[in-house]
């Protein structure tokens, strides 16, 4: 991503966490901050707000606003002539979601070939997986079918992610990341508990174990 | 309104551009506009959710947006969006809702707006325009444009009597004085009232008050002599009670100390006889008419 360009929203926003470690590692958010995840007074709340920082550019948490506002970013560069290009990262279940496809409908009658989405598909979502609560079935096939192309890759390998993100394409692009929630963390490797839990300090040593040994 | 609000609107695109989205909706009203806008007017079609955020992310790019709709549509189904997209991030958004309160009459309920000003105003940023006059359009098109902030603007039918010339615009505005009461009227309504309390003796009539924007503004300091001097008060509004002008207005006597001799309501009812019709017969139903208001006024009063 181009900082002084690009845009990405976090559609799924209690994916914070990963949020701030990645605003950590460009030096947007300091350690302290870190430190304060989720603890009173904090910057970082558990669904990430525009006001925390410069790259947060929307608050969000509650499912199905990300790829609308996306698309109106998208539309305003448009518009405005401006270069950079627009990423919004959604969950799987949030295509349950009406307002989702009110904005996929949108962004590919408008051609918004400057904005891509990605799908974080770990098939889990709060109360079950996404089969058994409501299912998707092919929802790759569903999305295409409203005129984007939709690309599939292991969401776990930069290499593959790198290279969905360099295809070109005719229409506005959707990337379907197959992921593992939890993944690489032996207790945590999708376990719906693990989207409320937190650590405590023997399971912090544990997944660290877990995650060297990658 | 909407062909004044068509006309201010071309006006100002051409001094201060910017992005009008509808909802499918200004068949026969916004041709001109579209035409004058071109590719920064957009029908973002029949899904309001969508079209909120879209026009929340426009505005993070720098635009000014008006997003248009029948007015419960632009307002009741998006609320989440209006609420985490537009009023958090104080974007300068203006939903603008045609045919407020009864205004779309015989269609029926799901096209009547009876909680919209009530609901908006509790989100932070919102501010709530009622223009009782088309001609009242000139200034607040202006007013929303130098508050780069959430706003709603709320159309209605011009009921201005023939010949009448209202004031310059003002939040509050004396329309005409008596001295039977006073009656603050919420937007358009003002000018169906101002049409029979015109016919009227001063002595026999009230002082007519019309208020268009909420929050409400400051109370008039000659508002507050004349309640002091003991005239009775009643406010009038396409509106349910919860949320109204009426309760907003209430409170803010409670809290400067002002007790009138007497306070009335007369609010939007819903539909207490199950029977739908034009928006006159929704406002007789709900008793907000010249008669029904005068016949309040007039409770446990001796004649002069």
């Amino acid at each position: 991503m181009n900082r002084n360009q690009d845009v990405f929203i976090l559609s799924k926003g209690h994916a914070a966490g990963a949020l701030y470690t990645a605003l950590w590692s460009i030096d947007e958010a300091i350690e302290e901050d870190l430190m304060s995840f989720c603890k009173d007074g904090t910057k970082l709340a558990a669904h990430p707000e525009s006001q925390s920082f410069p790259s947060i550019e929307f608050s969000t948490g509650s499912l199905g606003h990300g790829l609308s506002l996306s698309a109106g970013v998208a539309l305003g560069k448009k518009l405005a002539g401006e270069s950079g290009h627009v990423y919004c990262l959604t969950s799987d279940g949030e295509w349950q979601e009406g307002a989702t496809w009110e904005a996929l409908i949108f962004l590919t009658h408008h051609k918004l070939f400057n904005l891509t989405v990605l799908v974080d598909s770990n098939e889990l979502q709060a109360f079950g997986t996404v089969k058994e609560v409501a299912s998707m079935n092919d929802l790759k096939n569903k999305i295409a079918s409203f005129g984007a192309t939709v690309l599939e890759c292991d969401g776990h390998n930069f290499a593959a992610i790198n290279s969905a993100l360099d295809t070109p394409s005719l229409s506005p692009r959707v990337i379907i990341l197959h992921t593992v929630k939890g993944k690489g963390v032996s207790f945590m490797e999708n376990k719906i508990e693990w989207h409320y839990l937190t650590l405590n300090e023997d399971l912090l040593k544990r997944a660290q174990k877990d995650i060297a040994a990658l | 309104m909407r062909k004044e609000f068509t006309i201010q609107m071309c006006a100002l695109f051409e001094k201060s551009p910017f992005i009008f989205l509808t909802g499918d909706l200004g068949f026969n009203a916004f041709e001109t506009l579209r035409d004058v806008m071109k590719n920064k007017f957009i029908n973002t079609g029949i899904a309001e959710q969508n079209m909120i955020s879209v026009g929340a992310g426009l505005c993070s790019r720098g635009f000014r947006v008006f997003v248009y709709s029948i007015a419960p549509f632009c307002y009741a189904r998006p609320f989440e969006q209006i609420r985490n997209d537009v009023c958090h991030h104080a974007l300068p958004l203006t939903l603008v809702g045609n045919g407020g309160g009864y205004g779309y009459g015989v269609q029926g309920p799901s096209h009547h707006a009876l909680e919209d000003y009530g609901v908006l105003t509790t989100l932070q940023n919102m501010k709530a325009y009622i223009p009782a006059f088309a001609k009242d359009l000139n200034v607040i098109v202006q007013h929303i444009i130098d508050r780069p902030l959430p706003s709603y603007l709320r159309l209605g039918r011009c009921e201005i009597p023939a010949n009448f010339q209202p004031p310059e615009y003002a939040p509050w505005r004396q329309l005409l004085k008596g001295d039977a009461g006073i009656v603050i009227c919420v937007g358009p309504l003002a000018g169906s009232l101002l049409g029979d309390f015109i016919k009227m003796k001063p002595l026999e009539r009230p002082d007519l008050w019309a208020l268009c924007e909420l929050p409400i503004p400051d109370i008039p300091k000659q508002i507050i002599e004349d309640i002091a001097i003991g005239k009775r008060l009643l406010v009038a509004e396409e509106h349910v009670s919860r949320g109204s002008a009426g309760e907003m207005l209430a409170y803010m006597c409670m809290k400067i100390g002002l007790t009138p001799a007497a306070f009335f309501h007369h609010h939007a009812q819903g539909y207490p006889s199950g029977l739908y019709g034009s928006q006159n017969f929704h406002r007789a139903e709900s008793r907000l008419d010249a008669v029904d208001i005068m016949k309040t006024l007039s409770q446990g009063q001796t004649k002069k």
